[in-house]
């Protein structure tokens, strides 16, 4: 399934340790255009997201800042002040390139919070299961194969229909959709790894089991997580969208882009479609980046891929 | 094959228990219902009195069987909006969105496995990079915003389709179904494609990645060896080797297409049951919020029920022994 199905073969096999395989998984990567330019893509508007406050021509939270002429301005408009609004205004005279930026960090920080948190206690859950084996790992297995016959929106609407709207509820709406992935990842490429023969020998120096499960076991299950964290992340920034979109996410005096698209609904059927069209762009931006260069990611950290 | 069958009937039944059970304790987790019935200026007394009589001052396991025998007889409270009873304001709107679902999920699986099929048989050309590059921007798409930008397409723009509601309809058999008129078809065309837009990505995808693994394999090339035509390589060798699991996906796709039409449908006024839970979620209509749950939960668990079903009777390597519960996600084992 990948783009890069031309990217050159290895030339030569790496000599020494982990180091040295990094090294290739970076070098594979980076043979594809595609993939750099995702990545780059991301950065980009992940730097941008980060310093806002600092590059964001207004503060568009800051009501003093907003000037009610301004409502509804088209892209490019001088503003009563004299700035452009590169990217139009919303009903508020809200500058739509500062929303946008503001919205992105939320989203970010939604996307990446809700999978580093779901992404500890889905490894931990499957580590352990797989550790454990019998009774317990198959009840914790049913337990994510039950949770993930549910779709996603559905049990992050149960969330938020019974908890109420929020930031909080909405990361945690996110972590319980999310965490079954990784606990199924992880204890699959736990089984295998648990057969191998330097957990064997870690065996043998009577290691701790806690010891070897952290420091033997799980680096060499993160290449299958980390490759699910970025399908997770861009996931997590869609669903965030969506439910900020109807109404159902973070409250409405927090930035996000999906609030910023249903704020701008009610005026695309007057044509001005700027509101809803940008903040989508971002969102599409960032998904895409990021799907890109996972796609990517797993094709050069599963060299077997290769045909 | 019976005992199995009865077997996940048995473990079906357990899953229905257990989420109701979720939904109940989530009730109680979201308030007290008592601070709804009740006047905001009723004393100590009269909100005992009220709770008596819902039974609200029982233990709770004792309301969570009360809740449970209410269930069974089709009683889940009446809407504190519409003043009708919940489970029948959810049934009235489950043809509208099983239509609109429906429609979606064939239009996501003829256009997914005819562009899979074009991508993996020649994956070097120009065309099938296209399609790749596009699945991805479709699996990236956020369906809220492709669902507005359609409107403002198509509606505002250019004016040929309409932008919401479910037009004129059709009865048969007492239900409504806009499919069998030309204006309901117009109407469907929007959300259906809106909704179709993901899973056409996702089947395209799974649909190449099948045929670039028995594209290569020696029945195959045999086949091709032997003079075939390739339109009968293509349609009987290749596909008949690719469909299995394409199929258990779209049927597993079936509950996702249901969950996301709420969101369609709130973009294009579609009088489905997901908008219903949308704005029941908005005005906290409790009775409606659980209704729609434990209605959607009972379809989840009869299709994939019904799916794996399927998937045994399909293919004949799925033993007897093992009984995986998704059987496309499932691991090791």
């Amino acid at each position: 399934m990948s783009l890069a199905a031309e990217a050159p073969p290895q030339q030569g096999e790496p000599q020494d340790g982990p180091r040295s395989s990094l090294a290739t998984v970076w070098r594979d990567f980076a043979a594809s255009g595609v993939a750099l330019g995702s990545l780059a893509v991301f950065l980009l508007l992940a730097g941008a997201a980060l310093l806002a406050p600092w590059i964001a021509p207004q503060n568009p939270f800051d009501l003093t800042q907003l000037d009610l002429l301004d409502g509804r301005l088209a892209p490019g408009s001088r503003s009563g002040a004299g700035g452009i609004y590169w990217l139009g205004t919303d009903d508020q005279g809200r500058d739509m390139l500062s929303a946008i930026l503001h919205g992105l960090r939320l989203s970010l920080l939604v996307g990446i919070g809700s999978a580093l948190v779901a992404g500890s206690a889905g490894t931990l859950v499957g580590l352990a299961a797989a550790r454990a084996g019998g009774r317990a790992d198959s009840a914790l297995m049913r337990l994510a194969d039950l949770q993930l016959a549910f779709p996603s929106i559905l049990i992050a609407l149960m969330v938020i229909a019974f908890l109420g709207r929020g930031i909080g509820n909405v990361l945690l709406a996110l972590i319980l959709v999310e965490w079954a992935y990784y606990a199924r990842a992880a204890r699959s490429a736990a089984l295998v790894e648990l057969k191998s023969e330097y957990v064997e020998a870690a065996r043998c120096l009577v290691l701790p089991e806690t010891r070897i499960l952290l420091r033997h076991v799980l680096p060499n299950c993160l290449p299958s997580l980390v490759v699910i964290a970025t399908t997770q992340v861009a996931r997590a920034i869609a669903l965030e969208a969506t439910l900020s979109f109807l109404g159902l996410g973070v409250s409405v005096t927090e930035p996000s882009l999906g609030l910023l698209i249903a704020n701008g609904r009610n005026y695309v059927l007057s044509g001005e479609t700027w509101i809803s069209l940008y903040p989508g762009v971002a969102l599409l931006a960032v998904m895409a980046a990021i799907n890109l260069a996972g796609d990517h990611l797993r094709d050069s950290l599963n060299p077997r891929l290769e045909r | 094959m019976l005992p199995w069958v009865l077997r996940r009937s048995f473990q079906a039944g357990l899953v229905v228990l257990a989420m109701t059970l979720l939904v109940f304790a989530g009730l109680h987790v979201a308030g007290n219902p008592v601070d709804i019935l009740v006047p905001p200026d009723a004393d100590a007394a009269e909100r005992a009195r009220i709770a008596a009589v819902f039974g609200l001052d029982r233990p709770l396991w004792r309301q969570y069987l009360l809740f449970l025998e209410r269930a069974v007889q089709g009683d889940l409270g009446r809407s504190f909006i519409h003043n009708r009873p919940a489970l029948s304001l959810v049934f009235e709107r489950l043809p509208a969105t099983l239509e609109l679902s429906v429609l979606a999920l064939l239009l996501a699986a003829g256009f997914g496995i005819s562009l899979g099929l074009f991508a993996g048989l020649r994956p070097q050309t120009l065309p099938s990079r296209l399609i790749m590059a596009g699945s991805v921007v479709g699996l990236s798409l956020p369906t809220f915003w492709v669902g507005l930008m359609l409107v403002v397409a198509f509606s505002v723009r250019l004016g040929w389709l309409p932008s919401s509601g479910r037009g004129d309809t059709q009865a048969v058999l007492g239900v409504e179904w806009s499919f069998l008129t030309l204006d309901g078809l117009r109407h469907l065309a929007l959300p259906a494609a809106n909704l179709a837009l993901f899973k056409v990505a996702l089947i395209l995808r799974l649909t190449r990645a099948g045929v670039r693994e028995v594209v290569h394999l020696d029945y195959v090339r045999f086949a091709r060896a032997r003079g075939l035509a390739p339109s009968r390589v293509v349609g009987v060798h290749i596909l008949r080797a690719i469909m299995i699991p394409i199929v258990t996906v779209i049927g597993l796709e079936f509950c996702s297409t249901i969950a996301f039409s709420m969101v369609t449908e709130s973009i294009f006024a579609w009088p489905g049951m997901g908008r219903l839970m949308i704005e029941s979620i908005q005005v906290l209509d409790r009775p409606v919020i659980v209704a729609y749950l434990v209605a959607v939960v009972l379809l989840f668990v009869a299709v994939n029920l019904l799916a794996d079903l399927l998937y045994r009777l399909l293919d004949p390597r799925v033993g007897p022994a093992d009984a995986p519960a998704n059987a496309t996600a499932g691991g090791a084992r």
